[in-house]
């Protein structure tokens, strides 16, 4: 084990990837001589070169066009767009190209893409800059996606992506980059996908946390147990799809209470989705109706003191779970 | 007619006889669509014939060809066989794309036609795409890349251009332009309706073929075709041409002129190119009759084919969705039917 940002965690399966397949480049805006806008690329132009690492314009469809193309043809690309904001001007070559291509043309070619792209408020950028679009993928078959929230997960589930020969979306976040975590030196060190991590044991209620939500979920979690005598089990899906749904249902089998939180908006959302799911495979192991913290159903605001109560924090993690055992009272804010 | 000579006879005969089956394959397949054997939309290629047998005659088996929502035709150019073109439309598993695609996606990785796309300038990127590979891996292939009119005001007109241009990547761009964006004519849609120097200031010079003429196509298309494969230039050609049905079969062509039709009609592609073949003795009236016959039994061939193919099973509705691996194990719902063990999952 070695200590190190998830940041370096990314940067190293990128390397190891590179190094173990000719065919695997790297493309997107910045991620050359500038070392990438988040700093994940540094050092590798100079280690593999520009063939391999590819500065381009700011084309966002085009840059995931060629990614496909490529991608039909024996290539492995890994594009980076440099936030999941501006993937919105890619959502074509995403869900008609590099989703749909294989299907449509009856199987005869694959999409070995990986389009990574970090997301998420709190950095005071306003409505533009700081999406969460976990759910907007999760929607389209075709797509794998991951949402890793350690730095080992960083790892290894980039590491499975690269080699899988489904398009993923993997999806980064932006106030994780800088944080540090345990990460396995085995150079074959992946993590599957479909394999739910479970974060905390715990004994009463359930609680997803979804991309960097988990870590919220998590400190949410400590502060059960020591201030209300409640052992919340915190489960991290780490992808999306597929999804681990048997390890959440064991859970819920377990505790018979379950809260999902997301970052991303409440409608249409992750937890909409895996709250019908698991009162679908679930509904007699349910005590109380599935709970959800979501952020809120607005753009998001610049304002410090708004942005702030615009996405899910610890407290309203509590709230939502002791809403579920029939309690009233409320911890204090701060 | 343009000056440029016609090749060896018997290449000008398979030319004809190319353009003759899509002919007929397209008149075929309108009439199947109007006895609703074919669903969806339909964009037929009748007047377009010598743009796609030029084009496609330019290429070598190695290179790799893209075209659009209208591309029936490319396919049967580039060898694929007409009864899974046919299957195709009709829905059937022997299709091209075993019923997945239908008119609007045809696909045929064997010969490298490498698809219609049913997005209007969606398919520029992926030929950026596999000239990129092309150029990674180090070999010779080039990319012919189809598309038209109402293309070029897409962003992917402009992005593709240009990066194709900074990384000197293998393709020819080739603007089909038949003077309609779907019931648009060309100077209401596009500002510049010289399309040949649309891309100039992307770095991408313009030539112009008369995509009336296959054997001005041909020669225009290896020109083009040899610049962006030992010079890395990429090249845009404009193929001027018409398309004498309309956008798709359901189209009242109100926005143009019987007139207008009448005259380029005159202009037969099929029709001038066999006039000339029999004008400088490649073709006789006999051959002329027997080359029409064999296309038309092509044509009956490939329909009792699609007709005789089944229709695809229910339980194949998820295969392809994904490639199964470790990874992905099955088709992985998130529907309401949950995530239990779905058709199309193969977990042995």
């Amino acid at each position: 084990m070695a200590e190190m940002r998830y940041r370096e965690a990314l940067n190293q399966a990128l390397a190891e990837e590179l190094e173990r397949d000719p065919n695997v480049y790297l493309m997107g805006q910045d991620i050359s001589v500038f070392g990438g806008a988040f700093k994940v690329t540094e050092g590798l132009m100079d280690r593999f070169g520009e063939k391999r690492i590819r500065d381009t314009p700011i084309s966002e469809n085009t840059i995931v066009g060629i990614g496909v193309g490529s991608a039909m043809t024996g290539l492995r690309p890994v594009i980076e767009l440099m936030t999941i904001n501006f993937s919105l001007l890619a959502l074509d070559q995403i869900i008609n190209h590099a989703a749909h291509v294989r299907y449509m043309f009856g199987g005869q070619v694959s999409v070995p893409l990986v389009v990574r792209m970090p997301q998420g408020a709190g950095h005071q950028l306003g409505p533009t800059h700081s999406h969460s679009f976990e759910a907007l993928y999760l929607h389209v078959p075709g797509l794998l996606v991951a949402v890793p929230s350690t730095a080992a997960d960083a790892k290894g589930l980039l590491k499975t992506a690269i080699r899988d020969d489904n398009p993923v979306i993997f999806i980064e976040h932006e106030t994780l980059y800088g944080q540090r975590g345990e990460v396995p030196d085995d150079p074959d060190f992946t993590v599957p996908f479909g394999l739910a991590a479970i974060r905390r044991e715990g004994s009463d209620v359930t609680i997803i946390g979804i991309s960097r939500m988990a870590q919220t979920a998590e400190r949410a979690a400590e502060q059960l147990a020591t201030e209300h005598g409640i052992e919340a089990e915190v489960i991290d899906p780490r992808t999306l799809r597929p999804l681990d749904l048997d390890t959440i249902l064991e859970s819920v089998a377990k505790t018979n209470r379950c809260v999902i939180v997301e970052e991303g908006w409440p409608h249409g959302g992750v937890g909409a989705n895996l709250a019908a799911l698991i009162q679908e495979q679930g509904f007699d192991d349910l005590d109380a109706p599935v709970g959800r913290v979501t952020g809120v159903d607005a753009p998001m605001p610049y304002a410090k003191s708004l942005e702030q109560i615009s996405f899910p924090h610890e407290q309203q993690v509590i709230e939502a779970t002791l809403a579920l055992f029939g309690e009233r009272k409320r911890a204090s804010r701060g | 007619m343009t000056e440029n000579p016609l090749p060896a006879p018997e290449v000008s005969l398979d030319w004809l006889k190319s353009m003759t089956l899509i002919r007929r394959f397209e008149e075929r397949a309108g009439e199947q669509y109007t006895r609703a054997k074919i669903g969806g939309f339909l964009h037929l290629a009748i007047g377009e014939e010598a743009t796609i047998v030029g084009a496609v005659a330019a290429l070598r088996p190695t290179d790799y060809m893209i075209a659009t929502y209208r591309s029936h035709g490319q396919a049967l150019a580039r060898g694929s066989e007409p009864g899974r073109v046919m299957a195709e439309l009709f829905g059937r598993v022997d299709g091209l794309c075993r019923g997945r695609g239908g008119s609007m996606h045809m696909f045929d990785l064997e010969r490298r036609f490498m698809g219609g796309f049913g997005i209007v300038g969606g398919n520029l990127p992926l030929a950026a795409g596999f000239g990129l590979t092309s150029d990674y891996l180090g070999n010779e292939a080039a990319t012919l890349c189809q598309f038209g009119d109402g293309a070029s005001n897409q962003g992917t007109f402009g992005e593709t251009l240009n990066l194709a241009a900074l990384w000197r990547l293998p393709v020819v761009f080739m603007v089909t332009n038949n003077q309609f964006g779907m019931g648009t004519s060309l100077e209401r849609h596009s500002a510049q309706t010289n399309l040949q120097i649309k891309g100039e200031g992307f770095g991408v010079p313009g030539l112009e073929c008369d995509g009336m003429d296959v054997v001005d196509t041909w020669s225009v298309t290896k020109e083009a075709m040899r610049i962006a494969r030992e010079e890395r230039q990429p090249v845009l050609v404009e193929a001027l041409n018409y398309r004498f049905r309309g956008h798709s079969i359901a189209d009242p062509e109100d926005y143009r002129t019987e007139e207008e039709v009448l005259a380029w009609s005159k202009r037969d592609p099929l029709v001038t190119f066999a006039d000339r073949l029999t004008a400088e003795g490649v073709l006789s009236a006999e051959q002329r009759e027997v080359i029409d016959l064999q296309a038309t039994e092509i044509v009956d061939a490939a329909v009792a084919f699609a007709d005789a193919s089944p229709e695809p099973e229910p339980s194949s509705l998820y295969d392809d969705v994904y490639v199964l691996s470790d990874q992905v194990r099955g088709w992985y719902s998130a529907d309401h039917r949950g995530a239990g063990v779905q058709k199309g999952e193969d977990l042995s």
